[in-house]
């Protein structure tokens, strides 16, 4: 029940801030949604989306961060398995 | 713009699993609060990949399993008044009170109905003039705000046959409970991504410092969720206790400003039972007096339903609080079963019991 989808606005139906809606497209499937809780939401952003309202704006710079992080952390054990594999060649692990 | 997709890319899950079991090095329980988490680890064995020193505790974060049985014995009893309906959402319907569930107080001519969102059931109030519509509002603090601004948009638009069940929890006093208990075995905390999508992770803070935990605010998505086991197991090596965000791309540290000014200004926080762990000092939410007409415990105050103390076969309890898996329950998978639900944990889409059902049943 907590979970939350996201979606992406496509249009502004309702602009009266005590009652902001608007047209979110999930994968094709459009929904009017109330927008109250997130006033700075414009066309274009994505959404995450409870029971009929919008909870949060997603941040894709936030986003590109953490899969930056975990590429490194995939780099980094690239290197480790190498360097074990450079100091015991012959069991290739440590 | 990063699209889920990218969350649950194989090779970045596998990339996140060799980190996790280089860097553990010790024994650690951590507790995914978030019955939405446990249905993801279970769906995609992600709890199997992990190291076997990494044990999952599963916790409360089902809001039907934690709603107690007096509300649903209410709800109950108001929907057998003419003229009434009560509307909930889908899996509040099936989770037995004391004696009934909601949908077979239906089969019996009460008067139930399932809905969406709260807004659903606002519309039906304004179509139904003659009829009560009551809504029986269960969740946590993701669901709290969309109750809330239901209840202002009722008194904005004076629909004067529209209610509210408040049986509302919140979830950092459940957490503060769980690690009182000296039988805990809580090393780091998940912290539920959408409760801090709402509230920030401000009343975190003190939690960690108090019981010196970790406490990771984690996603959805099966990269979400390792991050999160990453970024707890890190902490809980390097001795670093304290709050972190795994999830920042949709969690923001003050949270949801809008949603919490509208929480404020509706509800209030009082003592709350919780189905299974029993009363939790400020664990829920009550509608404030300035709202009291659309308080359904104040317009149906002349009904008392009667809650029999069923001889609850039901282990829920324990397993809500990370003390027993579902699969220890005597009662699992024999006389337990979604079907023929004995508790709240067998019933939800959230429920742990219900997840160890679908995907582990017959291991
Ligand atoms: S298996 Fe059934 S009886 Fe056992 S704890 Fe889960 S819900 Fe309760």
């Amino acid at each position: 029940m907590c979970l939350a989808v996201p979606g992406k606005i496509i249009e502004l139906t309702h602009l009266d801030p005590e009652n902001r809606l608007g047209i979110v497209d999930f994968g094709g499937i459009r929904k009017s949604i109330n927008l109250t809780f997130l006033p700075e939401a414009q066309v274009g952003d994505y959404v995450t989306v409870h029971v009929g309202f919008g909870l949060s704006i997603m941040d894709s710079e936030e986003a590109r961060l953490v899969l930056e992080h975990l590429e490194q952390i995939g780099q980094q054990n690239q290197q480790k398995l190498d360097e074990n594999a450079r100091r015991f060649p012959r069991s290739g692990k440590s | 713009m990063k699209t889920q997709g990218d969350f649950r890319d194989p090779e970045k899950v596998r990339h996140l699993l060799d980190a996790i079991a280089q860097k553990t090095s010790k024994n650690w329980s951590i507790m995914e609060i978030c019955g939405g988490q446990t249905h993801v680890f279970l769906k995609y064995g992600l709890d199997k990949l992990l190291p076997s020193q990494i044990d999952l505790l599963h916790g409360p974060g089902c809001p039907v399993c934690v709603t107690a049985a007096e509300f649903i014995d209410m709800a109950i009893q108001i929907a057998r008044q003419p003229d009434t309906l009560v509307v909930s959402f889908g899996d509040m319907l099936r989770v037995p009170g004391s004696c009934l569930d909601l949908l077979s107080a239906r089969a019996e001519g009460a008067a139930v109905q399932m809905v969406y969102s709260p807004l659903d059931a606002l519309e039906i109030a304004q179509k139904e003039p003659k009829r009560q519509v009551v809504f029986f509002a269960v969740g946590f603090e993701t669901t709290a705000p969309a109750i809330a601004l239901t209840i202002v948009n009722a008194q904005r638009n004076q629909i004067s046959n529209f209610s509210v069940l408040c049986a509302h929890v919140r979830v950092p006093p459940a957490m503060t409970a769980l690690l009182s208990n000296p039988a805990h075995r809580i090393d780091g905390f998940l912290a539920a991504g959408h409760v801090c999508t709402v509230m920030g992770s401000n009343e975190y803070y003190e939690i960690a410092k108090k019981f010196s935990v970790p406490i990771v605010i984690t996603g959805f998505e099966p990269l979400d969720i390792l991050y999160g086991v990453y970024r707890c197991i890190v902490r809980l090596e390097d001795k670093q206790p304290g709050v972190e965000n795994a999830y920042a791309r949709v969690t923001r540290e003050q949270g949801n400003a809008t949603a919490q000014q509208i929480l404020q200004q509706v509800f209030q926080v009082v003592d709350r039972n919780w189905r299974g762990l029993g009363l939790i000092p400020l664990g829920g939410f009550q509608i404030r007096e300035e709202y009291g007409q659309f308080d359904a415990l104040r317009r149906f105050s002349h009904l008392s339903p009667v809650s029999v103390a069923a001889d609850d076969l039901c282990m829920g309890g324990k397993v809500l609080q990370g003390l027993m898996k579902p699969d220890q329950c005597p009662y699992f998978a024999t006389r337990c079963s979604p079907e023929h639900p004995l508790g709240a944990p067998m019933v939800s889409s959230e429920g742990a019991c219900a997840a160890y059902y679908r995907y582990r049943r017959n291991e």
